[in-house]
């Protein structure tokens, strides 16, 4: 206790959770009651938004060095292990508190317009508010195992709300399968907590970080295999590969909810694990190597399939995993500020393209539904010219374009340059960081040129809804563009946060952060360049930014393009990144056909009806049968057959008493 | 004293009693064979009671309440089934069979 605002920061998680209550309980009883719904649902988010800040506020004029932790009562007491449910504000959870209450804020807001004519509205909300409660639980539990209860509270939330509109099936499918895949990492996750228990006597975060430098050691196979465990968990959560598939189909949910969970807050809980555990990621190079690594080709992997992407929510999923990709390679690299940093501003214009993106597919929606067409209000092919119809959100997705493109002075540029320069810099130490940085700049090029592609088919050229259906098309209602301008003033002046030495500024999320990440940089070695050579990487990547959108407005012709009905096929490698590389196909023929296969034909058909059901439940039954007819055969019903056998057994036993005698 | 013969009779009765039961088949014969068992009983606690005191002559008595009290429902058991299947050969009643 600081008898401080600090001491309210159980509010926030609490406040969530009262909306979940409120909301659920509507659901249940009153479904219609939209206007309670409404003020419920985005009434808490406010409030624990004010509460956030209030606490940030006391928290920084505290200017406590180590983490305030609040312990409420004992969880798990068994033996060593003592596990409290506790809460912890430090500098990152304060930054990520800000960023899940303050974006989530804005895109409940925008729910209540987009939501407004769908029959589960109360529903949503409940769904939208426990999300809230549970990724405040993951960001500001005190150690692994409340992290852990956030952590898969939100992976509860995201299946709810994928599956949605679950009388569907590709929706119900979806959410299945993000929750399946989301096992496999969490498995990692679970796994990584034992070990750290076991090697360090402890959960808590505090306790663990101390103890790891003396007890793990620098590059020794314990920190080596945790880390690489827990990078399992966060591939799962952050939709890196091998375990990314999950995350474009988790697009079948509202788009609000894509903007949110699948965008903004619950994919980065990777990245923030992975800066929260820094000290044991620092003393494990070769994991460090390995987040790094798959972070940079998940960001170029991922950015060659949204080049071929039609449907406008599967490019931006494909663009959230490859960004996701360069937050790995920040942290990976021992830039946690950087990647934080980017985070941050992706939270920003990455929710504010989804959002926009929402914006477009409900006045798509609601064109087609006036004029009675059934053509997809998500495909880029039947879009086109919509900048005339909805010029607001034309207008705040081309500053989110040129943010995640790297166009200084937008947010994206200073985050991503960061990263890039920060790989680099590991690179002359190191020389397999150059390829990192050389993948980073490869996938910087194709985000600047699939985002210009996703701009220019649907807000530029001709228009492709057709006559009857352009006449319905207007821009949403102010609860929706409000927060888009507000997320679009976000993005574009979001660098300020971190605005580097170079340029003048005094990279204050970096020393903010400091007292988090300055045991694990202390275990790393120095990369320090020269301004000379920061510029230098400053023009390179402004020079592939600026490459990447002339090149896609100079190359696509968006008049050319035919809507979906009657768009060709593609062909040869266009038709590889059309399918994303196949990639769903081979998990498919690799791993769950034959899971499948050893499910039903051996588990199922052998193991289960076999020998269980065979042999032991239906043996059992058909054992005592056996046993009952050999004893009914005794039973004649015949008066003289029980009389002799009575008689034979007197004699028996007349015949053992005096025998004995 | 005859207590040789007495038992010597009694053995032949009940085993006269015992061959009746197994071997007919007509359940009123098989119920008279029955009687026959008890009453060899009886006499060898008769014969046994000069030896042994009179407990055994007082047994006597409760055998044969007992008895009677089979006789009445045995016999009633044997018209009722009789009134059924007309019949009251044993082979023929074998509804409780397994």
């Amino acid at each position: 206790m600081t008898g401080t605002a600090v001491d309210l920061i159980w509010l926030a998680p609490a406040l969530a959770f009262l909306g979940f209550v409120l909301n659920g309980a509507l659901a249940l009883w009153r479904p219609t009651a939209k206007a309670a719904v409404t003020v419920f649902g985005v009434g808490v988010l406010a409030a624990a938004f004010a509460v956030g800040v209030a606490v940030v506020i006391a928290f920084a004029r505290l200017g406590a060095e180590a983490p305030v932790v609040f312990r409420y009562w004992s969880w798990m007491p068994v033996g060593a292990l003592q596990v409290d449910a506790a809460l912890q504000v430090d500098q990152l959870s304060a930054v990520m508190l800000l960023v899940v209450t303050g974006v989530g804020s804005l895109i409940h807001l925008f729910s209540v317009g987009y939501m407004k004519e769908d029959a589960g509205y109360a529903r949503y909300f409940a769904y939208l508010n426990l999300f809230i409660f549970f990724m405040l639980v993951l960001v500001l539990g005190a150690n692994f195992p409340v992290m852990f209860v956030g952590w898969e509270g939100v992976g509860l939330c995201s299946y709810l709300l994928i599956g949605f509109w679950f009388n569907e099936k590709v929706n119900a499918d979806a959410g299945k399968k993000a929750f399946i895949v989301n096992r496999i990492g969490d498995f990692g996750f679970l796994v990584a907590m034992f070990i750290i228990f076991w090697a360090t006597g402890s959960l808590d975060f505090g306790d663990v970080f101390a103890r790891a430098p003396t007890l793990l050691g620098a590059g020794g196979g314990a920190v080596t295999v945790l880390t690489l465990f827990l990078f399992l968990g966060c591939t799962g959560k952050s939709a890196q590969i091998p375990l990314y598939t999950w995350l474009p189909d988790a697009m079948q949910g509202p788009t609000p909810v894509s903007a949110l969970i699948h965008a903004a807050t619950m994919v980065t809980a990777g990245v923030y694990l992975v800066a929260r555990c820094n000290v044991l990621f620092a003393l494990a190079p070769i994991s460090g190597a390995v987040v790094a690594g798959v972070g940079a080709l998940t960001a170029l992997f991922a950015a060659t399939i949204a080049l071929k992407q039609w449907d406008i929510k599967r490019v931006l999923a494909y663009s959230t995993i490859s960004q996701l990709g360069y937050m790995f390679v920040g942290v990976g690299t021992g830039a946690m500020a950087a990647g934080i940093f980017h985070l941050v501003t992706h939270a920003f214009f990455k929710a504010l393209l989804f959002l926009g993106s929402g914006s477009v597919i409900y006045a798509m929606h609601h064109a087609y539904h006036a004029t009675h067409s059934h053509e997809d209000a998500q495909d880029m092919r039947n879009m086109g010219g919509l900048r005339r119809h909805l010029p607001w959100t034309a207008g705040l997705m081309w500053i989110a374009t040129l943010a995640i493109a790297g166009v200084p002075p937008f947010s994206g540029f200073f985050s991503k340059d960061e990263i890039l320069a920060a790989a680099f810099a590991r690179g002359s130490v190191q020389p397999v960081w150059l390829v990192f940085w050389g993948f980073g700049l490869a996938a910087a090029l194709l985000t600047a040129f699939y985002m210009t592609r996703l701009m220019l088919y649907t807000f530029h050229g001709p228009n492709r809804t057709g006559a009857e259906a352009e006449a319905h098309l207007h821009e949403a209602p102010w609860v929706m563009t409000g927060p888009l301008v507000v997320l679009g003033v976000l993005s574009a002046v979001g660098g300020i946060l971190n605005v580097p030495e170079l340029w003048g500024g005094n990279a204050w999320l970096h020393h903010w952060l400091e007292p988090v990440t300055k045991p694990g940089a202390a275990l790393l070695p120095e990369a320090h360049l020269s301004h000379a050579t920061e510029w230098t990487l400053v023009a390179i990547a402004v020079a592939v930014a600026a490459t990447g959108i002339v090149g896609a407005w100079r190359l696509l012709k968006p008049e050319a393009l035919l809507p979906a009905r009657s768009a060709p096929a593609e062909r040869g490698f266009a038709r590889v990144l059309r399918n994303k590389w196949y990639v769903d196909e081979l998990y498919n023929f690799f791993i769950v056909q034959p899971l499948v296969w050893v499910s039903r034909e051996i588990l199922w058909k052998r193991v289960d009806q076999g020998i269980i059901d065979g042999a032991g439940v239906n043996g059992a039954a058909r054992g005592a049968r056996a046993l009952g007819w050999l004893g009914s055969r005794l039973q004649t019903g015949q008066v003289g057959m029980y009389v002799a056998l009575f008689v034979v057994g007197v004699l028996a036993i007349l015949w053992r008493v005096t025998a004995g005698s | 004293m005859l207590l040789g013969p007495a038992l010597v009779i009694s053995a032949v009765l009940f085993t006269l009693g015992v061959a009746g039961v197994l071997l007919r088949r007509n359940a009123i014969v098989i119920f008279m064979c029955v009687e026959l068992m008890l009453n060899a009983v009886n006499l060898t606690f008769v014969a046994l009671a000069q030896r042994l005191g009179v407990g055994g002559q007082v047994f006597v008595f409760f055998v044969m309440a007992v008895a009677a009290a089979e006789a009445a429902v045995g016999l009633a058991i044997i018209l009722a089934v009789y009134r059924h299947k007309q019949t009251v050969n044993l082979q023929n009643i074998n509804i409780l069979k397994g």
